[in-house]
């Protein structure tokens, strides 16, 4: 019974929560954090029970759990889909929310004096767009979930400094284009298909992959759901939408968002088209690789001439979705695997050093790089150590979870035999040594002039702040030892 | 000729699709800005109006004197329900941004690109 | 035997991992937190000691723990190389511990619980190295290494020692990352990473195109080429001299420049093995280089006034001469490669103690003003001759014996110029420690050196040690932990094994 509408639950339990927030709020300000905690919480949760039924099912030779809306059959309703896939992404995303909701709690009175109930209703409406995304097994459903949880993201960034405002709007724009654009694409697909179901059409399209009509609506979906994911050269919006936004929108959006638009991706490449489909007119794939690679240079060079944490964090984020997506386009298992295995890396590790920018900002009142000093050492030395971990685990230094992605990534590249770009993983971890070491020398080291470090109070943020991001990073390293068995899993979530 | 004939639709929307792109990306007023995002939208709304129409068709409330086995006696609803979630979604997406430029309006007092612009270079330090 | 052999590997990496907490933990009570470090550097020595026995039948003890990556597993692996080379680590790690605590009071040095910390973490890394049974757990301690010893090299601060260390950071992450590259390459060639004595019998009977292996063995060999300081990759190596002078004695003469060459000797005689390196011609492109580097090395030396610099010049070409050992090829160079990593680390230990000794004592660290020196620190200035004379060559000391070695095979693979270059190096090392002593010895000294006496017990007692055994072990090579037998079964498992490890 509860396997059958496990995939409806997410969605429920987050309107209702979302809700029950806005009701509740009316009366007890205080209620909103704990209840959209517990509301990821229950989430991640079912996530687990998701991903372990899942495999149940398919060591059992059991297809997908798919559940149609209101009784109808698909592909006439619409329907959600629980499979490897969608499993893994909904406990990064849902995980992943529930540990920064609840760190979020310390920084509420610096952020959200006013509309607490507020917030976190679109926070968990956010989440509850991204969620259907994953879930939905139906191309125009992933629409409305897209701009359910575009829309909540626009009003949660603009949450922030004096030109939060601005950045959102300019999301907003370009946001708006890229879903619109997603939509021409999926009219396309529906006038030479005929269905809106993912798993219907992908049974029709090697009929019609041949026709350039097809090309076309491909281009319009990948440049649709690329502004989302932030695809090289399409991330306009992304820097300064992290930037002005308060730490909670930031450490929450950063992690997820755009994993989820990478899931889309995957979802509609490697899935509903496959490897052949894809590229039958033009060699797409390719394209989105090399448009990934230069994501990827491009990112980390821009990070390191940032002098804003939270800019440099966001720019960072740019290189490290081009990892994600140019797996995804080298189309083969290895690549495949370490670009999931890095969604999960790094949405644990900009969850957590968002959480620690999140932590200077608090105490310090600014994140600019130029005023690090090794004061900080001092003054926080467990948000530094937390910091620490999850940098290294962003140069992709062993025995940290971010080198095992970058490890598989390397290896998908010999396989496809793409030197170029096994080039540009190699020197890019080169270029986020540069930024990271750079941030890490300031802190640790003190330079000859400075006064004495040992003068300063330790000035560190709760428990309730510390402990979520050491959590994190600590899990980095846990699953950088336990990482083999992950990527097994995700290596066998690749179609064939 | 009779390629654009037959397609016309298609042309007319991809018409309408620049004029949106034009506002939001070359007009320097945010509100213009708005309006070109949502004649964009209008656009996509019909072109799937569009798919769905056929020469001779009508709306697809069943009627006697098509009988229903005759399909392209009626036009195909599925795209129009469609467009009625778009439009409710292109409606929120504007009272968002509306929304967002009433913030703008209230922290800088003026919501040109140009004075904006400068209004942030005055403030910014990083 | 108490705890169970297998585990014995591991357990000589972790020793050190859990003084770490302990370390930290008691940095209010500094003997307290001395003592940790010595209590882990003990256990550490007595269990690698414990594995010498089994290494001596040629056992391998330890294996795979888990799987790290996908087909790739953690393994822990006690060959007798990696027994070999634990043994020196571990064993002089022993002298630096109390040569540090000396050294860091004797200096008023900041930060000592950072520094002991980091100091355990990069012996734990360099033992993880040594019993590193695949090329991936290698490149994980390697990596490791390299972040551990970080700290060590910037400790003073100064803005010589950041710039020091980011040169560091830089070479040894590059370097890493193309070693990380190379065993990608290989990875997906053969689908192993095992080392096996005289080469991975995946490679020998493959199709490899000679390119590609080509490729594979530069990435690689720049990998390791940057830790063994072989030119034009040394820059790093005189640079991080900016370090306090134990760390440059164990990490810069023994752990992190050994784990270098080490990694050359598994690279090249475990991974691709003899046979393929030949026939590609590999052979002869790193005794090009290391012939080059320590005829230029030694070139360099001559001109620093600066003694670190002058020994850190001298570093680099001693470890040329066990890359070249081991680019010959011949049971005679490889064995006197051996051998060398072996008299090397305990003579350039003794001579970092010596220069550490007379700078926290003098606080010189000119050459130039070390006239009569020796006569106000004779303890320190005798051990420094036993070790200048032993890097020269001259016996008894076992610098002798393992350039000795060194020559015979040079003699063996018909290699003339090597050993032209060899014995002109050999002349130009005493040309430039011999004034050195000279001069402390038959210099007047100045006024300045009034008031002066020996340095403190805790740094003379382990420099004299360490130039002790660089005695005993001239005479005597099997004292002790017979390293001349361990190396013999090195030998015989690189040259006359088919099987795996």
């Amino acid at each position: 019974m509860i396997e059958a509408n496990l995939p409806a639950m997410f969605v429920v339990s987050y309107i209702s929560v979302a809700l029950l927030i806005v009701l509740a709020g009316v009366r007890v300000k205080q209620s909103a954090q704990p209840l959209a905690t517990m509301g990821a919480l229950v989430a991640a949760l079912l996530s687990f029970v998701g991903w372990v039924v899942v495999q149940a099912h398919t060591d059992a030779g059991f297809p997908a759990t798919r559940y149609g809306f209101g009784g109808w059959a698909p592909p006439i309703g619409i329907e959600f889909v629980l499979d490897g896939l969608s499993a893994f992404f909904l406990m990064v995303v849902n995980g992943v929310a529930a540990v920064v909701l609840w760190h979020s709690a310390g920084n509420i009175d610096k952020h959200l004096d006013a509309h607490p109930p507020t917030f976190y209703a679109l926070a968990t409406l956010f989440l509850l767009g991204l969620n259907g995304m994953i879930l939905t097994g139906d191309l125009f459903n992933l629409y409305v979930f897209l701009e359910i949880s575009s829309l909540s993201s626009y009003a949660l960034i603009a949450i922030g400094s004096r030109q939060a405002p601005l950045a959102a709007f300019r999301y907003l724009i370009l946001g708006t284009v890229g879903g619109t654009l997603y939509l021409i694409g999926v009219g396309f697909m529906y006038a030479m298909t005929g269905t809106l179901n993912m798993i219907d059409m992908m049974a029709i399209i090697p009929l019609i992959a041949q026709e350039p009509g097809v090309l076309v609506a491909l281009l319009l979906m990948i440049i649709g759901i690329g502004v989302k994911a932030a695809l090289f050269p399409l991330y306009g919006w992304l820097p300064e939408s992290y930037t002005q936004t308060n730490s909670i929108s930031s450490a929450l959006i950063a992690p997820i968002g755009t994993k989820v638009a990478a899931y889309v991706m995957i979802r509609i490449l490697l899935y509903v088209f496959g490897a052949t489909e894809l590229n039958a007119v033009w060699p797409l794939s390719d394209a989105i690789a090399l448009l990934a690679g230069a994501g990827i240079l491009f990112g980390s060079v821009m990070a390191i001439l940032q002098k804003n944490l939270k800019r440099m964090l966001a720019f960072s984020s740019i290189s490290q979705i081009g990892y994600i997506l140019m797996g995804v386009a080298l189309m083969n298992p290895l690549a495949f695997a370490g670009a999931l295995f890095h969604v999960l890396n790094h949405a644990l590790m900009k969850a957590t050093l968002f959480m620690v920018s999140s932590h200077l900002e608090r105490q310090e009142g600014s994140v600019d790089i130029r005023d690090f000093n090794d004061s900080y050492r001092v003054k926080y030395p467990w948000s530094m150590a937390t910091f620490t971990l999850a940098a290294i685990s962003m140069i992709g230094l062993p025995p940290m979870a971010g080198f095992f992605s970058k490890w598989m990534l390397a290896l998908g590249t010999i396989e496809a035999g793409h030197w170029i770009l096994f080039g540009v993983i190699l020197s890019s971890s080169l270029l986020n040594a540069v930024y990271f070491f750079g941030i890490l020398e300031k802190v640790y080291l003190r330079r000859s002039g400075q006064k004495e470090a040992s003068k300063h109070p330790m000035n560190e943020v709760s428990w309730g702040m510390r402990l979520p991001a050491l959590m994190l990073a600590l899990t980095l390293l846990v699953f950088g030892f336990i990482n083999a068995p992950i990527l097994e899993v995700l290596q066998s979530l690749f179609p064939t | 000729m009779e390629t654009f004939l037959s397609n016309y639709a298609y042309a007319f929307t991809l018409a309408i699709m620049c004029v949106g792109l034009y506002g939001m990306f070359f007009k320097r007023n945010l509100v213009k800005k708005v309006i070109g995002l949502s004649i964009f939208q209008a656009a996509v709304i019909m072109f799937f109006v569009s798919l769905a129409s056929k020469m001779g068709g009508t709306v697809p409330v069943k009627w006697d004197a098509v009988p229903i086995e005759m399909i392209d006696g009626y036009m195909n609803p599925l795209p129009h329900t469609l467009m009625l979630t778009a439009i409710v979604v292109g409606v929120a997406t504007q009272g968002v941004a509306f929304g967002l430029l009433v913030n703008i309006w209230n922290r800088f007092k003026t919501l040109e690109e140009d004075d904006l612009h400068n209004a942030i270079m005055e403030d910014s330090d990083d | 035997m108490m705890v169970q052999s297998e585990f014995i590997p591991l357990l000589a990496v972790l020793v050190s991992l859990f003084a770490i907490p302990l370390i930290a933990l008691s940095s209010n009570r500094p003997n307290l937190r001395e003592a940790w470090t010595f209590i882990a550097a003990l256990i550490k020595f007595g269990l690698v000691v414990s594995l010498i026995p089994g290494a001596l039948q040629g056992e391998t003890v330890g294996g795979a723990l888990f799987e790290i990556a996908p087909g790739l597993p953690f393994e822990l692996e006690a060959d007798p190389l990696g027994v070999f080379f634990a043994l020196i680590a571990s064993g002089l790690w022993i002298f630096t511990s109390a040569y540090s605590i000396g050294y860091m009071r004797g200096n008023s040095e900041v930060k000592q619980t950072r520094f002991f910390a980091a100091f355990a973490m990069s012996l734990s890394s360099t033992i993880g190295v040594a019993f590193a049974g695949n090329l991936f757990t290698f490149i994980v301690f390697y990596e490791i290494l390299t972040l551990s010893t970080y700290p060590l090299v910037v400790h003073k601060e100064s803005d010589a020692a950041i710039q020091a260390a980011r040169k560091y950071l830089t070479y040894t992450l590059t370097a890493g990352l193309l070693l990380v590259a190379g065993a990608a390459l290989l990875y997906m060639e053969t689908g192993t990473l095992d080392f096996e004595a005289g080469g991975l019998a995946a490679l020998t009977t493959s199709t490899l195109s000679t390119g590609k292996l080509w490729v594979i063995f530069i990435l690689m060999f720049i990998g390791v080429g940057v830790k063994a300081g072989v030119m034009p990759l040394h820059s790093w190596l005189p640079s991080a001299m900016a370090a306090p002078t134990p760390v440059s004695s164990l990490l810069h003469a023994v752990a992190v420049v050994k784990s270098g060459v080490f990694g050359v000797l598994r690279v090249s005689g475990f991974v691709f093995g003899f046979g393929v390196l030949q026939q590609i011609g590999a052979d002869v492109l790193m005794m090009v280089l290391s012939a080059f580097t320590l005829t230029v090395a030694s070139f360099l030396a001559f001109k620093q006034d600066n003694l670190k610099r002058r020994l850190a010049y001298s570093t680099v070409g001693h470890l040329s001469y066990i890359v070249l050992g081991v680019s010959l090829m011949t049971m005679s160079g490889v064995l006197g490669s051996v051998l060398h990593i072996a008299a090397h680390a305990t003579m350039k230990i003794t001579l970092f103690f010596c220069a550490g000794a007379i700078y926290v004592n003098l606080h010189k660290d000119s050459i130039s003003q070390l006239d009569g020196a020796a006569k106000v620190m004779p303890w320190t200035f005798a051990a420094f001759t036993i070790g200048a004379m032993g890097l020269t060559g001259i016996p008894p000391i076992n610098g002798f014996f393992s350039k000795w070695t060194l020559a015979l095979g040079t003699i063996e693979a018909a290699q003339w110029i090597p050993l032209g270059l060899l014995i002109l190096s050999g002349l130009m090392n005493a040309g430039y420690f011999f004034p050195i002593v000279a001069r402390a010895y038959f210099k007047p000294g100045g006024q300045d050196l009034e008031g002066h006496g020996e340095a403190n017990p805790w740094m003379v007692v382990p420099l004299v040690s360490t130039a002790l055994l660089s005695v005993i072990f001239g005479l005597f090579p099997n004292a002790f932990v017979h390293i001349l037998d361990l190396a013999t079964v090195i030998m015989e498992q690189i040259f006359h094994s088919g099987g795996s490890l």
